[in-house]
């Protein structure tokens, strides 16, 4: 009888191992079809690679302007944002995403919203140019030639975006062009968590 | 008129490709002769109507019909006749169809070929391929489908990407292919194993000839990915560990295994269950590596996954397909009989150690290759594996690879000793040392180990041979005739396993490479690895379809001309793309490789090489390819080789 | 969105001609559409001493080009690389040491950076494959290979039918 318990118990130990492959695949793919639905609705993009700044204060510089108007430099940016949250938009003239999103940036102007700009790698002239063919939204704009401060912020394409907080952290971050679904559902209420 | 009737031939495949499943499997349940019969002709009509297709598209591209989508987006007037025929395959849609041809061909041949096959085998393997086949091309048809049109045709196409307008590359994707794709009948064996409930010494004697087909494909596939890297890329790399190469290394590890631990099956009715697995695991990777790349999980830039349609319709199917088989897996294996009992000092011992080796090796290669979006998935952090990562984790495990390769056929099979190993590759393992020795004086110490390794594995290979034939022992004629006897399966072996050495040898000279990057005005000589080189000018060149910018330089050792070499800059016009066309000399012992950068007013920028040994990378896995067709000849493996089931179902 | 921002980015890579670059050509290898591939660097950007460039090439090569697929920044042409390539030996020739230079990076740019992965509670899983596909490979074939033949398993169904089709043969 307990020889028969045991080739049961064999026989169980046995198919239970053999179901282990099956369970490797099911568990993987169960993970590959996650990551495709989360893909498609925006959700989970494995080639995000994130901001560490987020949360950290502003890393410093100080940069020249474009053409005749004045640069900025942190402390500007840090006494500007504890009056008003600022938006921070990295930017450049070679960036076609960048001019589609200067309406966005307009709008986002009109309805009061303090943007300042830094061009990344660009000739201060074009940068000029690409400001007076688009619309100039922003309150200040720097020009970062040799991209130092770009990779101070972390960044690694441009338009990017953060918004300043009143102590001068970064409250907000995105990799990409603001769309109106993303102003509405995740800057608009980042700047009113930061102001308030 | 010629792509409909392409699409009709598509949908006639798909229609036969399902048909053929369904027969094939139930004539075999029901052990109905008649019907088993008419499964090859179903594999072979498929294959004609694939033939069909493949070629309609061909036509559509060479005649320019811009009407067809596909032709209109990768093809061009002004495009070369060549790359006309190959950019058919050079797309999303033409690779899926060239799959699917593929997967015919192997019907095709299993139809051919597979006479001596008992029927019921035969009838369910090309039931299992008419299934597998069956799904990828309804996905061909109804979401990648080449022969879709559009009117008013465009008056020219959008052109193909210039980098693929290269004679390697337009050869590397059916070579490739028929690596991936040839997995499928060692997998539908083991389905069809599973599904007759046995699986005997014979029918690892039936799969291991398809193994070794495909591991030869895979193999020259692999070198010829690698080697494209070399020459095109431009910076002298040949191995990046990408994703897209991890994909392609997978079934190529589980398949060595595969094919060394069917020959365990085949003499000693061992790791059976094990086998099956391996043959079903291999076409896994190959499908996952293949389909799963492409979804954007793990490359973005391709455009796959931002269809729905296609990437849920390929996930569905990679989950029947693999998901199906590793379910009656789970049902059937544990049926199955296992082998003896065997001592781990023998030969079917040093097999099973190499199983274990390889496949760990794949392990690390998958769970690096899909940690990344599986850490952000699960734990929310973006982290990367590159290559430090497989480089600092494969090689450990390599090594004891290397090390057993050379001597595993010495062992006789059930019970062996350690000491005639000794006996016999001492000298093998002396050269090995003296070489890492003299290496050691002048380089570091990896690359003199490595060099130590590749003396090691090249001679050690041939010490079987050597043993056998009593070389050096024996008078010279007596060892010939007694190579002459030997069967040329332990020849191929042999050579296979030297293969892996040249390539080890290459990688090590590789390691050693010196270059320089010089920014060079006209007369200028610059001095790399022992050479000097001299810019002579740079001019403009015009190709069918694109202009181009043309070193010249001269190469000189001690003061003897030796070379004048052309890198190029192509700028291909309709696509707004520039190319670097790299300049290589070899001599086989080392390659002298240049390459053209940017111009800057009278100055060039150029990047001078000198890489020992790096034809030797390639020029290994020739030889290790070519070592397992050598073994495809042994007699004792022809797939016509009388069978001894042969007269198990009656005619 | 995030399709066309990736769409967008490739555009304006462009710009920069190679930004887009080899890592992506090799998946031209999977007979998808890619742009251009070729790097070559500036020597301007080396340093004189041999040494330093020595280490700078070591640590770069332990960094991940943040725009490309899976390569170096020593390896890239990509407008970014080439800037951390230029930071990484300013910081060299400052005489900072490779963590300090390494911790610089992840502070920007996190562990993202780091093409091998430190070793942490995360990335246990991933150092340890090959001591775990090790032992239990070792494991599956030492129970495999002493198994004693137990009692024989039951027939199965095919056998079942093979045994009646052998006897009907006979």
């Amino acid at each position: 009888m307990s020889a028969t318990g045991a080739y049961a118990a064999a026989v169980l130990r046995r198919r239970l191992l053999m179901l282990a492959p099956l369970g490797v695949a099911v568990a993987g793919g169960a993970a590959f079809w996650t990551m495709l639905n989360r893909m498609q609705v925006g959700k989970f993009d494995p080639h995000d690679i994130g901001n560490p700044m987020l949360g950290k204060p502003i890393p410093d510089f100080d940069l020249p302007g474009v053409g005749s108007l004045a640069g900025f430099s942190s402390a500007d940016l840090r006494a500007a944002a504890a009056r008003q949250p600022v938006v921070l938009n990295f930017f450049a003239s070679y960036c076609i995403p960048c001019a589609e999103e200067a309406e966005m940036l307009d709008a986002l102007k009109q309805q009061g919203v303090q943007i300042w700009g830094i061009a990344w790698e660009d000739d201060p002239a074009k940068t000029a140019d690409f400001l007076s063919r688009y619309g100039n939204p922003f309150t200040r704009v720097a020009s970062d030639r040799r991209g130092t401060t770009f990779i101070n912020f972390g960044l690694y394409g441009v338009p990017e975006s953060f918004v300043i907080g009143s102590t001068g952290h970064i409250a907000w971050h995105l990799a990409g062009p603001i769309s109106p679904e993303i102003a509405e559902k995740g800057l608009l209420p980042a700047l009113r968590r930061a102001s308030s | 008129m010629i792509p409909e009737l392409g699409n009709f031939a598509l949908a006639l495949a798909v229609s036969l490709a399902f048909v053929q499943a369904v027969i094939g499997i139930w004539a075999a349940h029901r052990r109905d002769m008649r019907l088993m019969a008419a499964t090859p002709g179903l594999a072979v009509g498929q294959l004609l109507a694939l033939i069909g297709a493949a070629l309609a598209l061909v036509y559509a591209s060479v005649h320019d019909d811009f009407s067809v989508i596909n032709v209109a987006e990768n093809s061009a007037i002004a495009k070369p006749l060549l790359y006309k025929i190959t950019g058919t395959w050079g797309n999303h849609e033409g690779s899926i169809l060239l799959w699917g041809l593929i997967l015919g061909i192997c019907g095709g041949l299993v139809a051919a070929f597979g006479r001596n096959l008992p029927s019921a085998l035969r009838s369910r393997v090309l039931g299992v391929l008419g299934g597998t086949s069956a799904g990828f091309l309804l996905f061909c048809l109804t979401t990648s489908n080449p022969f879709l049109r559009d009117f008013p045709a465009p008056h020219d196409g959008r052109g193909m990407n210039p980098l693929l307008q290269d004679p390697g590359l337009a050869f590397h994707p059916p070579i490739l292919y028929m690596g991936y794709v040839g997995f499928a009948v060692p997998f539908a064996f083991a389905v069809a194993a599973l599904l007759e409930g046995r699986i005997d010494a014979a029918w690892g004697r039936w799969v291991r000839p398809w193994a070794l087909t495909s591991w030869c494909f895979l193999t020259c596939g692999i070198a010829m990915g690698s080697w494209w890297a070399y020459y095109e890329l431009g910076w002298g790399g040949y191995w990046f560990w990408d994703p897209v190469e991890n994909a392609s290394l997978m079934p190529w590890l589980t398949g060595t295994a595969l094919v060394h631990s069917a020959i365990v099956v085949e003499k000693r009715e061992s790791l059976k269950i094990w086998t099956v697995l391996l043959a079903i695991g291999t076409f896994s990777l190959s499908l996952s590596g293949t389909f799963l790349v492409r979804s954007g999980i793990l490359n973005s830039v391709h455009a796959f996954a931002n269809d729905p349609a296609r990437g849920i319709f390929i996930l569905g199917l990679l989950g029947l397909v693999i998901g199906g088989a590793l379910l009656l897996f789970a049902l059937r294996a544990p049926l199955l009989k296992s082998g003896g009992v065997f001592a781990p000092v023998s030969r079917e011992g040093a097999l099973v150690l190499n199983n274990i080796l390889l496949c760990s090796i794949c392990a690390v290669v998958i769970v690096g290759t899909m940690y990344p979006p599986f850490a952000d998935l699960l734990l929310g952090q973006k982290i990367s594996v590159g290559a430090p990562f497989f480089n600092a984790t494969v090689l450990p495990l390599a090594i004891p690879v290397f090390a057993a390769m050379a001597v595993g056929p010495l062992l006789p099979w059930k019970r062996g000793r350690l000491w005639p190993l000794v006996v016999h590759a001492w000298w093998a393992a002396l050269a090995a040392t003296i070489v890492a020795g003299v290496c050691a004086i002048g380089m570091k110490v990896l690359p003199a180990l490595a060099f130590g390794a590749a003396t090691w594995l090249i001679l050690g290979s041939f010490a079987e041979v050597v043993e056998r034939t009593l070389l050096f022992r024996a008078p010279v004629v007596n060892s010939v005739r007694r190579a002459r006897g030997l069967p040329v399966a332990v020849l191929g072996a042999a050579i296979a396993h030297a293969g892996m050495g040249v390539t080890i040898a290459g990688i090590a000279g590789m390691s050693l490479a010196s270059n320089k990057i010089v920014e060079a005005k006209p007369g200028e000589t610059f001095s790399v690895g022992g050479y000097q080189w001299t810019l002579l000018s740079v001019q403009n060149g015009e190709g069918s379809n694109y202009t181009s910018r043309i070193a010249n330089i001269e190469v000189m050792k001690n003061g003897v001309p030796y070379a004048i070499m052309h890198p190029s800059r192509r700028n291909f016009v309709s696509q707004g793309q520039t190319t670097s066309d790299v300049a290589i000399r070899t001599n086989l012992m080392q390659d002298l490789y240049a390459v053209l950068g940017d111009e800057k007013g009278d100055s060039a920028v150029l990047r001078l090489h000198v890489n020992p040994l790096a034809p030797w990378i390639w020029l290994g896995a020739v030889v290790m390819a070519a070592g397992g067709a050598l073994s495809l000849a042994d007699r004792r493996l022809r797939v016509g080789a009388p069978s001894r089931l042969r007269n198990v179902v009656p005619a | 969105m995030t399709r066309w921002f990736r769409f967008a980015r490739l555009k304006r890579q462009k710009f920069f001609g190679s930004f887009f670059q080899k890592r992506t050509a090799f998946l031209a290898l999977l007979l998808f559409c890619s742009a251009p591939a070729y790097a070559v660097s500036d020597p301007s950007e080396m340093l004189p001493d041999a040494a330093q460039e020595a280490r700078a090439e070591a640590v770069g090569s332990q960094l991940r080009c943040l725009v490309c697929q899976n390569e170096s920044i020593e390896d890239s042409n990509a407008g970014l690389a080439r800037d951390l390539r230029a930071i990484v030996r300013e910081q060299v020739k400052a005489g900072r040491s490779n963590q300090q230079i390494m911790d610089w990076m992840v502070a920007r740019y996190g562990s993202f950076v780091r093409l091998k992965p430190p070793f942490s509670a995360s990335t246990f899983l991933l150092w340890a494959t090959p001591f775990l596909a090790l032992v239990i490979g070792g494991v599956a074939a030492f129970l495999g290979g002493r198994r004693s033949p137990a009692a024989p398993l039951p027939l199965t169904d095919a056998e079942r039918d093979r045994l009646a089709e052998l006897s009907r043969t006979a």
